[in-house]
């Protein structure tokens, strides 16, 4: 392998299909529904039922989502729009058309950076991204039949086509985390593989390491899972490596993925050779997206992940991990931003954050969105930390607290009287009597065994039930033991 | 028809069918006879003579005597909806809510739609009463009713003879007083060319005109509803009723609907009228052109101005039609799969058995799928479908250089008057010729109409075309109304 | 000029799910050459530079806001099918998933 390995390159290239989140289809007023959860048949109206005398009708939010992750793609977005029918028979398919966009894409020529395998940053360019509509779904029965929900029929669809710039499946897996990441930031897309609400194709072929040449390539469809799209594309380089080795060319094909076999199996061929027969959609007239509707949706644009990820880095100056954690996420980027535009240092913000509350949120199986802690909350809860009411110790409990109660930092050290003890007085008495109760002790550190400050640090806390002062403790207990030595 | 004798009283009030439709508008709102037993009268007179005709594929009795029961409610409480009360047909290709609507084709046999279509729910909303579906050419596709699955319609001048199609079941309606107004469709003269054989008024709107939505498609760019009526005014009422903006149809025109009933002025004095030497060929038949020409100083004597003008790629418009009409088809008959709906024929797998399912189509809407498909297909496309798209933008070029020069243009709706009915039905070429003076507008964005202009020796009816810019219905109807004003050709009858 | 061969006629007809007799198919063969025929005056025509015209009248930028209103009941929505089963449309097995 690794002697084959420094003797061809892969060449892959990905195709996603991500629905949009609309509350309508993409053509007609349709509801839009989990097509996994639903009952068949629940969510459909005469035109995804491809009824005679159905007219499709453009969802604009779907527009407008495609435009988002066209501008997010670093993509031209084109003035010029046409629909365009692509014909072929099949019984998921209604109206034996699917209305897509074809000579006349919204967005065109973009590029993603992603991170290479040794920390570099990679730039794989973005073909085309344009609309189109979902077909309906087929179940398989043991007795020969098959069943048709159209549910998910006319959902629109984001077709992302990037350019065969990616060389291992490691950055496959690098381009398609991060597609699925901004399709997320935008709200457009849950990411949710399973369900097929985003769904990936890798196109591979294989080349002497140096060349430049585009050879023939092998399509995968039915990836589920990011585990199914890296294991199918090692598994493909590794045959298309071994078929070449044997004398043989690679033949152009179309396969699907067996992940539980890990290997993938010919789809059966159509009977006819594919001819789509495209042509302009007589039923819808153009759309021509001038600048000022560009600019209108650009101004909708949430900060995307890299330009958060920079801030953090460069602005608030996080480490590299703890940004990277944040930024994930757009939800959690967004409670952290919130927590630090509250006044909260984004230092320790980051730290209670993924140190703390995301165990929470696991451990309660929360999102970020449903916790009860929020971001002033945290920052609430961290000025008392500053202010020396409570110390750190006592401040994860609490965070327990609220997170459980909903209560507020302040209310529940109140109420369970969790401040910190910071007069001189109290402190004084107690490291009196420990050295008082505890004479061997020290003599044992008085005769040199230093270590023994530990274990009256200890002692104090305990006495105090853990709510002094932790800095003043120490001044105090190093004022009397330094005393003792004096005599 | 038992319900007959219940409203005796009204029968004695009975008018002629051939009554005009703003005619019977009148006697209903002067409560001088009523919808139900105008309603019955119309039913019994399809009872008797549509058994010869064959113009319509569905009545619908008991729900139109419904609807006029309802309209004579609402009559008596003074309501004026435009077509409150009168008997009307729709073609079959029209999609009526829980009403078979089969568009001729055995392919849809029994369907039902679960909606109306845009302009059912216009005629409803109007108050019209829906006696019946008409007979089509399976899917708009023929100019005679023969390809209909179910019958072929007759023309009421002579049996046998075709009405034309593919509205033929609507103009022989019309014409055999069986029905006061009607609806088709018209994809490349299927309300006009029928008008025309039939010797009534016809109008295909401008494209976007009126909303496509529910009507079953044929060719998407092309179709549209028109209006049928024994007078012109009759055809502005039930365009007047139909049109309008509709947000389910993209390709609908958002604007204003003007009052076809108030254009009706009689007056086309300094009205610019252009006559397309091109329309006037070898093959017109003698007496259609003198009965065109005649017409024409008619309306020069009623102060219109004559203008020869030049319409240079007329000959081209029916080669474009066939290749854009058929692509369209092509794509809008693929969702027959007997899947949703329609019947299925069982093959041996799936891919057999929608072949065999699809094979329901007559052998027309099959002839027309495959040219679709072909001109279509991977290396036939740039030479065929794409050469026709182009020629569509020269052929709209003519239009516009010609409506820079006059308001309406006339030439003959049809080469000939009506012809035999088994004369051409196997021959597609010769059909479509039939088309070859109607099909220029509907890839334009014209309007134009059919009115009566004559008979021929055999008394078969003659028509006229005239055709408006974009959106000058208005335009159309004044002269059509001024012609008819002056001439008598709207008051004969078939001898039915 | 134009003509079909039976194999041309066959390929449509599969590309177009249309299931023909043999009779049929020398039928259409014939048909569509003297169609093609026809149809190929349009190549007299100099298009050089036209752009093409797939609507009649143009408009653009037709378009309707996000709204949920013509979902129809199950029963309506299935009431024309051939055969169903589990409220959904039933079909011979396709396997080709
Ligand atoms: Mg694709
Ligand atoms: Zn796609």
């Amino acid at each position: 392998m690794s002697e084959t390995l420094t003797k061809f390159e892969a060449v892959i290239g990905l195709e996603i299909h991500a629905e949009m989140l609309t509350q309508s289809k993409m053509f007609s007023g349709c509801r839009v529904v989990d097509s996994v959860e639903a009952a068949p048949n629940s969510a459909v109206d005469p035109l995804s039922l491809g009824m005679p005398g159905m007219l499709p009708v453009i969802n604009r939010s779907a527009v407008e989502m495609a435009m988002k992750v066209g501008l997010a793609l670093n993509c031209e977005i084109n003035a010029y729009n046409a629909f365009e029918r692509k014909n072929y028979f099949y019984p998921d398919l209604p109206k034996g058309y699917q209305i897509t966009q074809y000579a006349h894409p919204v967005a065109t020529n973009g590029y993603l950076d992603i991170k290479g395998a040794s920390g570099e940053t990679k730039r794989v360019r973005i073909r085309r991204a344009h609309i189109e509509e979902d077909t309906g779904k087929l179940t398989h029965l043991s007795d020969g039949r098959s069943l048709v929900d159209y549910n998910r029929a006319g959902v629109p669809l984001l077709e992302i086509v990037s350019e065969p710039d990616m060389r291992t499946a490691e950055e496959a897996l690098a381009f398609a985390t991060k597609i699925r990441q901004i399709l997320r930031y935008l709200d457009v897309n849950t990411g949710d593989m399973e369900k097929g609400i985003i769904r990936f194709e890798a196109n591979i072929s294989i080349r002497p390491l140096g060349s430049d040449a585009l050879n023939t390539r092998v399509e995968v469809k039915n990836l589920n899972s990011f585990r199914s799209l890296t294991s199918s594309i090692e598994y493909q380089i590794a045959q298309q490596i071994e078929t070449v080795e044997g004398g043989s060319v690679v033949e152009q094909a179309t396969l699907g993925w067996d992940e539980d076999r890990k290997q993938t199996y010919s789809q059966r061929s159509k009977e006819d050779a594919h001819d789509y027969r495209y042509f302009p959609e007589p039923d819808l007239p153009p759309l021509i997206i001038g600048p000022d509707w560009i600019d209108r949706v650009r101004e909708q644009l949430v900060e995307l992940p890299d330009s958060k990820l920079r801030r953090y880095l460069t602005e608030l100056g996080l480490p590299s991990y703890d940004a990277e954690v944040i930024v994930e996420d757009r939800p959690v980027a967004e409670w952290f931003d919130a927590a630090v535009a509250a006044g909260g240092d984004p230092k320790t913000v980051a730290n209670w954050l993924i140190n703390n509350l995301f165990a929470l949120m696991n451990e309660h199986k929360q999102t970020i969105e449903n916790s009860r802690v929020s971001p002033q909350g945290m920052v609430d809860l961290l000025a008392l930390i500053e202010a020396e009411t409570i110390n750190k110790n006592t401040a994860k409990s609490v965070l327990v607290d609220m997170f459980l109660s909903g209560q507020t930092a302040k209310t529940i050290v109140e109420e369970k009287g969790l401040a910190q003890i910071s007069d001189d007085g109290p402190i004084l008495t107690i490291i009196q009597t420990i050295i008082d109760d505890n004479p061997q002790m020290v003599a044992n550190y008085l005769g040199g065994k230093d270590k023994l400050r530990g274990w009256f640090m200890g002692q104090v806390m305990r006495e105090l039930r853990g709510k002094g002062n932790p800095a003043l403790v120490n001044r105090l207990l190093d004022q009397k033991l330094g005393e003792l030595k004096k005599r | 028809m038992s319900k007959m004798t219940e409203s005796a009283d009204d029968m004695t009030k009975s008018t002629s069918p051939f009554l005009s439709l703003t005619g019977l508008r009148a006697a209903l709102r002067d409560g001088s006879i009523s919808s139900t037993a105008a309603t019955e009268a119309i039913l019994t007179r399809i009872e008797t003579i549509d058994p010869t005709l064959r113009s319509f594929v569905t009545v619908t009795a008991e729900e139109a005597l419904a609807q006029a029961r309802a309209a004579d409610q609402r009559l008596a409480n003074g309501e004026k909806t435009p077509l409150l009360g009168v008997p009307v047909a729709i073609k079959e290709i029209l999609c009526s809510e829980g009403i078979v609507s089969q568009a001729g084709s055995k392919i849809l046999e029994g369907f039902k739609p679960p909606y109306d279509a845009y302009v059912v729910s216009k005629l409803k909303a109007a108050g019209a009463v829906i006696v019946g579906m008409t007979n089509t050419d399976e899917f708009g596709m023929g100019s005679s009713t023969e390809y209909s699955a179910f019958q072929t319609s007759r023309n009421p001048w002579n049996i046998e003879c075709t009405p034309g199609g593919s509205s033929g079941g609507s103009a022989a309606a019309v014409a055999g007083g069986l029905a006061y107004g009607a609806l088709g469709t018209d994809t490349g003269g299927s309300v006009r060319l029928p008008a025309s054989f039939c010797g009534i008024v016809g109008l295909r709107p401008t494209y976007g005109r009126v909303s496509r939505w529910g009507v079953i498609a044929y060719a998407s760019s092309l179709d549209q509803v028109g209006p049928m009526g024994r007078t012109v005014e009759d055809t502005a009422v039930m365009l007047q009723t139909i049109s309008g903006y509709d947000e389910r149809d993209s390709t609908s025109i958002e604007t204003a609907v003007p009052d076809y009933e108030a254009a009706c002025t009689g007056d086309i004095r300094g009205l610019k009228i252009g006559i397309p030497q091109e329309y006037f060929i070898e093959g017109l038949d003698p007496e259609v052109k003198a009965a065109v020409e005649a017409a024409i100083e008619q309306l020069a004597a009623l102060g219109a101005e004559i203008v020869d003008i030049s319409l240079p790629h007329t000959k081209y418009a029916l080669p474009m039609y066939y290749l854009i009409a058929t692509a369209e088809a092509s794509a809008n008959l693929a969702r027959y799969d007997g899947v949703r709906f329609g019947p299925r024929v069982p093959g041996k797998d799936v891919i057999e058995t929608t072949m065999r399912t699809r094979a329901l189509f007559g052998p027309e809407v099959k002839n027309r799928i495959m040219l679709g498909t072909f001109v279509l297909s991977a290396g036939y496309y740039d030479a065929y479908y794409g050469r026709a798209l182009k020629a569509r933008t020269l052929l709209i070029n003519d239009f516009n250089r010609a409506f820079e020069q006059v308001d309406v243009i006339l030439t003959p709706t049809s080469p000939t008057t009506a012809f035999k009915i088994g004369e051409k039905a196997d021959d597609p070429l010769q059909m479509y010729l039939t088309d070859i003076f109607t099909v220029s507008l509907n890839l334009s964005a014209s309007c134009g109409l059919s009115v009566p202009c004559g008979r021929d020796s055999a008394g078969l009816p003659i028509g006229l075309q005239l055709i408006g810019a974009t959106l000058q219905e208005e335009t159309i109807l004044r002269v059509a109304h001024a012609y008819q004003q002056a001439t008598e050709w709207h008051t004969a009858h078939p001898p039915v | 000029m134009s003509t079909l061969s039976l194999q041309d006629v066959e390929k449509i007809a599969l590309l177009a799910r249309l299931y023909l007799t043999p009779e049929e198919k020398a039928k259409y063969q014939q048909q569509l050459s003297d169609v093609l025929t026809y149809v190929e005056q349009l190549s007299e025509l100099d298009l050089d530079g036209v752009p093409p015209q797939a609507h009649a009248v143009a408009q653009q930028n037709i378009m309707r806001e996000d709204e949920v209103n013509s979902t129809i009941p199950i029963n309506k929505a299935l009431g024309n099918a051939a055969a169903t089963a589990d409220d959904q449309f039933a079909i011979q097995a396709v396997f080709d998933e």
